[in-house]
């Protein structure tokens, strides 16, 4: 592996994978199913609630969508 | 704090600190005569007096089930009171060599004392004692409440606390006794940088093992930045520090790499400390504090997501633009310039994204001191990035690299971004963690936030002012082709800015003294009415078995 290629190698493969993740991490970010879910996220950190929960399975609201689970 | 401990974490830690010492004794032995072996004395003591502490509580009762019941907040109380005492000392020194700069006198003669030993004391005292503590306390925080799941245990925590605060100390007394690797913000030697890594990836599994204990469906964003921050200096850290020990007895390494790749290397680990440490780690902080205190979810989640991985993509190919008209080939060095420009849209993101949350909470900003830190904060983090990008440009950089122009953009960064964000979540979570409404004097946090800000702007126009001068006068040429200026005559131009910059220094520090008596005294007021977030506290304790709350919980 000599000088030449890797410098082939970085100029090519790098622009490609780094275009390749932008597309897919605006893809993840813009997808409407997760929508609610980041809605979700975003307030989760509002409420009053200071303790661990620690028997329920996982934090329940009848109206989250858990198809994605 | 051993009264925490189940009795197993107490016979763990009892072996662990019997380790330690047996370390500490190995180091001093084969390394007597050398730095080592005093770095060998400081751990074996370090490693006996935790062995007196946990023996001395040893038959205290155990923790009770109701624990589970709530955070566990021990470690992120004692990170805050050590971060602030590392930012004292770290200030303290930071000032003591801006006066040096003004009048040289001011080393009194010794070595340890010296602008070239005190200078890494600072940095490292700053970055990684006050950065540092108030990130692990922090994170340990943040993680907790958005998982809405108790750290896995009562050990690691303090390991981690503790561990790297030995490191720290290892640190600062090494650079006294000019022990250093020479490479900037990774000064420590071989057997330091070891401690550190077994420390960091206690560390990394601490913070995965809390999230795989997750309640949420959603790691919260906060998490995914702390969590780069954790892992990317690990990386950084081990790959920047490999080296060869003279002998096993000796403090002095030589770097595995040697030349253009010793400085490329040096410079992708510094780039990035920057970015992972200072950048990635406060960004966590900033997406949960902020929000928080402002009562108001972030302006966009998505674009959190979008800037977040942005940042992490980017940064890591930036270190080069340390490097401008250096041996390393030219195309490597405009790789890192164009990434550092386009590293402008993912970190004005997060600024934007923090200011435009604070729309429609403009009156608590007005009206809360702590919050304004923050805001402060994301205003700075706009600064100092689109200043980066700007000084990453080679041509930028002809006039800007090696002068004054570079210290005042780190302070840009250090003052104004990292340690107003600091601020602010330490004035948040102080009444919370022990809970209190309120800090003791809100007037005094407001007195905090102006010689901060004052102390800020000082320094930072002093630097810029210094800097540009320092780089044109460098560059001037006379009618005859030979440069206009002796190197003395530089040091006569800069001599008022270096005053205006080290008074700058002395209120950042004492808005930090301020910090520190608004702290203790929050802390030992007792008798405050206590907020809703003392929730965490059992409503209904069960009736068996239960003791009540401890005072040190």
């Amino acid at each position: 592996m000599d000088h030449d290629f890797t410098v082939w190698f970085s100029k090519s493969f790098g622009l490609f994978y780094l275009i390749a993740l932008s597309v897919i991490i605006v893809a993840y970010a813009f997808w409407p199913s997760n929508k609610k879910r980041f809605d979700e996220a975003a307030q989760s950190i509002l409420g009053d609630e200071d303790k661990p929960h620690r028997d329920q399975p996982d934090r329940d609201q009848p109206s989250r969508d858990k198809s994605w689970r | 704090m051993v009264a925490q401990l189940t009795k197993n974490e107490r016979q763990i830690a009892l072996i662990i600190l019997l380790a330690m010492s047996v370390c500490g004794l190995a180091m001093g032995v084969v390394g007597h005569g050398d730095p080592l072996g005093i770095h060998g004395a400081i751990v074996l003591l370090a490693g006996i007096a935790g062995m007196f502490g946990v023996i001395s509580g040893y038959y205290a009762p155990e923790p009770g089930e109701d624990r589970l019941d709530r955070y566990f907040d021990d470690p992120s109380r004692m990170g805050i009171i050590l971060a602030m005492a590392w930012v004292v000392a770290g200030l303290f020194v930071g000032d003591w060599i801006a006066w040096q700069l003004v009048n040289p006198n001011l080393t009194f003669d010794a070595a340890w004392s010296s602008f070239g030993r005190l200078r890494p004391v600072h940095t490292s005292g700053v970055i990684f004692g006050f950065g540092g503590n108030a990130l692990i306390a922090t994170s340990l925080y943040v993680v907790q409440r958005t998982s809405r799941a108790r750290l896995p245990d009562q050990l690691t925590p303090w390991f981690v606390l503790l561990g790297y605060n030995l490191f720290c100390v290892i640190a600062a007394t090494g650079y006294l006794m000019g022990v250093t690797q020479s490479k900037e913000y990774a000064e420590p030697e071989w057997y330091a940088d070891i401690w550190l890594d077994i420390v960091w990836v206690t560390y990394l599994i601490l913070y995965l093992r809390t999230l795989a204990r997750r309640k949420e469906p959603h790691i919260y964003v906060s998490n995914w930045y702390y969590l780069a921050f954790i892992v990317v200096v690990a990386i950084l850290h081990i790959v920047n520090s490999l080296a060869i020990p003279v002998s096993i007895g000796h403090a002095k390494s030589y770097s595995a790499f040697s030349g253009v790749q010793d400085a490329m290397t040096q410079w992708w680990y510094g780039h990035n400390a920057v970015a992972f440490f200072l950048t990635a780690g406060f960004l966590g902080m900033m997406y949960y504090y902020l929000p928080v205190r402002a009562g108001r979810p972030i302006f966009s989640y998505r674009l959190s997501i979008i800037s977040f991985w942005g940042i992490t993509f980017m940064y890591m190919w930036a270190g080069s633009h340390h490097l401008h008209y250096t041996a390393l080939p030219h195309w490597v060095q405009t790789l890192g310039m164009t990434f550092s420009v386009m590293l402008l849209v993912p970190s004005w993101a997060s600024a934007g994204n923090a200011l435009l949350t604070l729309n429609g909470a403009w009156h608590k900003v007005r009206d809360d001191a702590t919050l304004r830190f923050m805001m402060v904060a994301a205003v700075f983090y706009g600064i100092v990035t689109f200043e980066g990008s700007f000084m990453a440009i080679r041509s930028v950089n002809s006039l800007s690299h090696y002068t004054d122009w570079t210290v005042g953009h780190v302070h840009v960064g250090a003052l104004g971004w990292v340690a107003m964000i600091t601020f602010g979540a330490i004035y948040a979570s102080v009444p919370w963690l022990w809970k209190r409404e309120r800090m003791y004097s809100g007037r005094l946090v407001e007195v905090h936030f102006w010689l901060a800000l004052a102390g800020t702007v000082i320094y930072v126009f002093a630097m810029w002012n210094s800097g540009i001068i320092q780089g044109l006068m460098w560059r001037t040429f006379n009618e005859s082709g030979t440069l206009a200026y002796s190197f003395v005559d530089t040091l006569v131009a800069m001599h008022p800015y270096y005053i205006a910059r080290a008074i700058g220094g002395l209120l950042f520090l004492l808005g930090a003294l301020v910090a520190c008596y608004n702290i203790w005294m929050t802390i030992r007021t007792a008798d405050q009415p206590a907020d809703e977030r003392v929730a965490d506290r059992p409503v209904v304790p069960a009736l068996t078995g239960v003791s009540a709350p401890q005072p040190a919980e």
